[in-house]
């Protein structure tokens, strides 16, 4: 098979954008997963819960996806407290997290899932905005804004919370949790306070990442499924808990997902993500850039 | 009651069903109980793993699909043959072939429960959560490499015209009482297995797993032959379940066979009846499968998905023991007022 350099570069390119946007669907998962140890199997039915929002806000109103998503953020803020505050209550608290927690988040993803289903049926929808359409030209590069502009904005809410995480005394306290909770106890903080406000965070992100995904492409509520594999497989690819391994693993992961599709065809897609993950999980379950 | 009686009963209670069932005489009583059966041959199938030894199977689909997907390929094999193989050699698997039924399931436990014993093998390296998304992963991967194979259809899919009947000892039987009996005997055999497993020692190691499997391996229970043990068991019983449901379903696809729903449902039925014995698994399956065919027909398919999914996260976090728990609770509480 002849590769040609131009499809290459723009396969390569288009990977790179897509795994900006992999990493804000990640970054929610980065944080309940990698730092508070909560497997949050549930999270890309939130992003999807995101995607509708901002369809139902656009198609209405015509207001922006990733406005709406903006402005929707303390409603997911306070979804993810109060989930947190259920998950506590009913598992962290009596010590059953691992076996009841999962079936938890397995029953949260499907309750999600098939309410959006009665209310929207299985019609793919989408949203309308200005730059959904043009892209721009670089010589042999071809970027469309669809993609540019998630991945811009996905980059953006990375680096914010980058910084969060590692400037203030807030964010601070969240990876204390995530390493000594003990610690962190005798310091008279409540772990289970910041855990929460984490666990807010990361839910939280769902709605910025639901509004870029409902951008990339159309949805429909069973997209979620697909993704459920991605984010896990760049969470621990980039180590868990690590923002800027997160990144990485996402790029790597779109490159080659690009790669894949462009050569292989889409079908095989899918297949990189969970094999990526088989495989790191196999061999090094710490992840690239992992303790 | 040993194993021997149990499984009398068993089939017993097993004719009493079949009994009920030819009074009524509704071909409809036979569809919903064969996918009941299936739930009820999935979920034991899941709880020896997942209950027994405290691994979360998520992938449960991808078991299931196994079975099914290798009675498409054989059936598909059985259409080439002529093509395949010279005239001489043709009309003896043209003997063999079609496969019966039960041969079909037999060739599909074995299928899954070699996938099963890979599985088994991730145990070594994986632990609680990250074997969960391991699962789930493998179920992805299994479904892309289906989708991209043609010869079982890829993802267009596959048909299997389902026989009117079958001649079984110079009877005509309806094809679908046929699989409907097939998958209770399947169901009296995982039963009868899941009980036996429970009160054995192998039972005990596995409980020893569930509870603290460093522990267990210090005080030299062999806890790598028993978990692959029961990863080999557990995948086994999905695909002999997965085996007929082509011949049930007259129509497969990819998406319906590693479909979610079975994923969630052979966790949800157990988590419901209970995880620590096999009579959770049963009333779970019996309960949610019921229900779920009353509100498909009465409501909608995706309403029961709904039901299932409030009844999962409702009792792990109420019931934590599933309705098994909840009825030991209240005897155990009227015996010491």
């Amino acid at each position: 098979m002849v590769i040609s350099v131009d499809l290459l570069i723009n396969a390569i390119v288009a990977g790179l954008l897509l795994g900006g946007f992999y990493a804000a669907v990640t970054a929610g998962v980065s944080i309940s997963f990698g730092m508070l140890d909560i497997v949050n199997i549930a999270h890309p039915a939130f992003i999807i819960l995101g995607s509708y929002i901002a369809y139902i806000v656009n198609i209405s109103f015509g207001i922006d996806p990733i406005i709406v998503s903006v402005v929707a953020l303390p409603a997911f803020y306070a979804l993810g407290a109060l989930v947190y505050q259920v998950y506590y209550l009913s598992f962290e608290k009596r010590g059953q997290e691992s076996l009841r927690g999962l079936a938890f988040f397995f029953g949260l993803l499907f309750i999600t899932e098939v309410s959006l289903i009665l209310v929207f049926g299985v019609d793919y929808r989408y949203v309308e905005a200005a730059y959904i359409g043009p892209s721009i030209h670089l010589g042999l590069i071809d970027m469309p804004l669809r993609m540019l502009v998630p991945c811009l904005v996905a980059l953006a809410m990375f680096g914010l919370l980058e910084l969060f995480v590692t400037r203030t005394f807030l964010g601070r306290a969240i990876m204390a949790v995530s390493q000594d909770q003990l610690a962190l106890q005798l310091m008279a903080a409540d772990p289970i306070k910041i855990k929460r406000i984490a666990f807010g965070i990361s839910i939280a992100t769902a709605s910025i990442a639901g509004a870029l995904l409902i951008i990339i492409q159309p949805v429909e509520p069973s997209v979620g499924r697909e993704y459920i594999g991605r984010v896990f497989a760049i969470c621990v690819l980039g180590g868990l808990g690590s923002m800027p391994g997160t990144l990485i693993a996402a790029l790597i992961l779109g490159v080659v997902e690009s790669l894949t599709s462009t050569f292989y065809g889409p079908s095989w897609a899918p297949a990189v993500s969970f094999g990526f993950l088989l495989l790191t999980l196999a061999f090094r379950p710490a992840g690239l850039l992992g303790r | 009651m040993n194993g021997l009686k149990f499984s009398a009963i068993a089939i017993g209670v097993g004719l009493v069903v079949m009994a009920f069932a030819a009074w009524l005489g509704l071909d409809y009583f036979y569809f919903a109980g064969y996918t009941i059966l299936q739930y009820i041959v999935l979920a034991t199938a899941w709880n020896i793993l997942g209950g027994y030894c405290g691994y979360v199977n998520f992938g449960s689909a991808a078991f299931f699909a196994m079975g099914a997907y290798s009675s498409v390929a054989l059936h598909k094999f059985d259409g080439e043959i002529d093509t395949w193989f010279p005239d001489n050699i043709a009309p003896l698997l043209h003997a063999i072939f079609p496969l019966p039924i039960p041969i079909l399931i037999l060739f599909g436990g074995i299928v899954s429960g070699i996938a099963g014993l890979g599985m088994g093998y991730l145990t070594l390296r994986l632990r609680g959560s990250f074997f969960a998304i391991a699962t789930l992963a493998l179920a992805v991967v299994l479904q892309t490499l289906v989708v991209n194979w043609d010869f079982v259809g890829g993802s267009r899919g596959a048909y299997i015209i389902r026989p009117e009947t079958i001649v079984i000892a110079g009877f005509e039987i309806n094809y679908i009482i046929y699989l409907f009996v097939l998958m209770l005997i399947l169901a009296v055999i995982a039963l009868t297995t899941a009980r036996a497993i429970e009160r054995s020692q192998l039972g005990f190691g596995f409980a020893t797993i569930r509870d603290d499997e460093l522990a267990a391996e210090a005080s030299g229970v062999p806890t790598l032959r028993l978990k692959l043990i029961a990863t080999t068991l557990s995948g086994a019983f999905m695909g002999m379940a997965g085996a007929p449901f082509p011949y049930y379903i007259g129509y497969l696809q990819p998406a319906s066979a590693f479909s979610l729903d079975y994923a969630v449902n052979s966790i949800a039925m157990p988590m419901i009846g209970g995880t620590t014995s096999w009579i959770g698994p049963l009333v779970g399956s019996v309960l949610l499968g019921s229900l779920q065919q009353i509100a498909t027909v009465t409501i909608s398919s995706a309403v029961n998905l709904l039901i299932v999914g409030i009844l999962l996260v409702t009792f792990v976090i109420i019931a934590p023991n599933g309705l098994v728990g909840l009825t030991q609770e209240h005897w155990r509480k009227r015996r010491r007022p």
